[in-house]
C-alpha cells in the first residue's frame, strides 16, 4: 500500500521553475501552454489499514511534507 | 551575556556566528547540538545560516523537528531573545515562530553579494543600535530567499512595524532592481509580533569587523546585547565598557 502525495505550489506564490519550464515548452513550439506549476510527487509505503493511515498522512502533510504557508496537496492512498 | 549558537547538520555560519560574539565583542558564545533537548541557562539563541539537513523536502523543514528546537521555542514563546539569520530565518518560519515563509529566488539563481538595507524601525533589539536613516551595507548568500507571506500577514507585519531589514539602493530607495530574490515588500528580515524574535537573509556576522571591509552587521549584535544588558539592569556602566 502507497500514500501518493502531489505537493504544488498556491496560485498566490510566485513559481519561477514553472515559469522557466513554460517558456521552454513555448520555445521548442508548443503551442497553447497555459500555464506550468512546479511541485513535488512523494511515495510513502506503508503497512496496516488505509482508514487508520489517511488522516495520519493528512497531518503529515500539513505539519511537515508541505507548507501550508505556500503550498496546497492532495493525496491518494492504495 | 551567554549565547548559544546552534548547530544542525549542514549548518556552516555557526563558526562565524561564536567568532563575532566571541572575540569581536567579548560576550560567552557556545555551540549546541541539535540533538540536545536543553538549551541551559542563556541570554540568547542564534539560528545560524547553512544547509540544514541538505535543505531536504524545503529549507528548514527538517530542522523545525530537531529536539533542540523544542526548547528554543519554549524560550522563545517566554521572551527570550532568538535571532535566525539565513537558514535560521527559513527554520524559524518553518517552526511557525515567525510569520510567512522563504520560496526559490524570483531569478532562481542562488545570489551572493553584498546588498543595501533599510531600517524601517530602531524599535527592537536588533535595530535599536542603527542610527536613525542609516543604509546597511550587509552581503546575502542564498538561493530561496524571496519572501511570501498573504496579504492579511503583510499588512500585520506593517501596521506592528515588524518589517527590520528591506533591500534597497545605496541611498536607501526602494526599487525591484535592489531587491535580489523577489521577496515582497523588498522584505530582508522581519521579527515576531513581541519583537524578541528575528529572522533576516543577510548575513551579519560577516559583516561586523573592520578587517572585513565593513561592520554594519555589528550592529544587529550590538543591539541585542544592549537590549539584554538594560534587561539584567546593568545599565550605562557596563554599556561603556564593551
Amino acid at each position: 500500500m502507497k500514500a501518493k502525495i502531489v505537493i504544488t505550489p498556491k496560485k498566490a506564490v510566485l513559481d519561477p521553475q514553472g515559469k522557466t519550464v513554460q517558456a521552454a515548452l513555448e520555445q521548442m513550439g508548443y503551442e497553447g501552454v497555459k500555464d506550468v506549476h512546479v511541485g513535488k510527487y512523494l511515495e510513502i509505503e506503508l503497512e496496516g489499514d488505509a482508514e487508520v493511515w489517511r488522516p495520519r498522512i493528512d497531518e503529515a502533510c500539513h505539519k511537515l511534507l508541505s507548507n501550508p504557508v505556500i503550498e496546497d496537496y492532495r493525496f491518494t492512498i492504495e | 551575556m551567554r549565547f548559544a549558537v546552534l548547530q544542525f547538520p549542514g549548518s556552516n555560519c555557526d563558526q562565524d556566528c561564536v567568532h563575532v560574539l566571541r572575540s569581536v565583542l567579548g560576550q560567552d558564545a557556545g555551540f549546541l547540538w541539535h540533538k540536545e533537548e536543553s538549551i541551559g541557562n542563556v541570554d540568547a539563541v542564534v539560528v545560524p545560516g547553512g544547509f540544514s539537513y541538505g535543505d531536504y523536502l524545503r529549507t528548514g523543514s527538517i530542522a523545525q523537528f530537531s529536539p533542540v528546537m523544542n526548547a528554543v521555542k519554549a524560550f522563545a514563546n517566554n521572551d527570550g531573545l532568538v535571532i535566525g539569520i539565513c537558514n535560521g530565518f527559513q527554520i524559524l518560519c518553518e517552526t511557525g515562530l515567525l510569520p510567512g515563509a522563504l520560496v526559490r529566488n524570483r531569478s532562481l539563481q542562488f545570489r551572493c553579494e553584498h546588498v543595501h538595507l533599510k531600517v524601517p524601525t530602531t524599535d527592537s533589539p536588533f535595530t535599536r543600535e542603527v542610527p536613525e536613516g542609516k543604509v546597511l551595507r550587509v552581503p546575502i548568500a542564498h538561493g530561496e530567499g524571496c519572501y511570501f507571506a498573504d496579504e492579511k500577514i503583510l499588512a500585520k507585519l506593517q501596521a506592528n512595524h515588524q518589517i527590520l531589514f528591506q533591500y534597497t539602493t545605496e541611498a536607501g530607495e526602494l526599487t525591484d532592481d535592489a531587491n535580489p530574490n523577489g521577496s515582497l515588500l523588498n522584505i530582508a528580515g522581519i521579527c515576531n509580533e513581541g519583537r524578541n524574535i528575528c529572522g533576516m537573509m543577510p548575513h551579519p556576522e560577516r559583516a561586523s569587523e573592520d578587517i572585513l571591509g565593513e561592520d554594519d552587521g555589528r550592529l544587529v549584535f550590538e543591539g541585542m546585547l544592549r537590549h539584554l544588558e538594560a534587561r539584567a539592569g546593568l545599565g550605562q556602566a557596563a554599556v561603556s565598557e564593551v
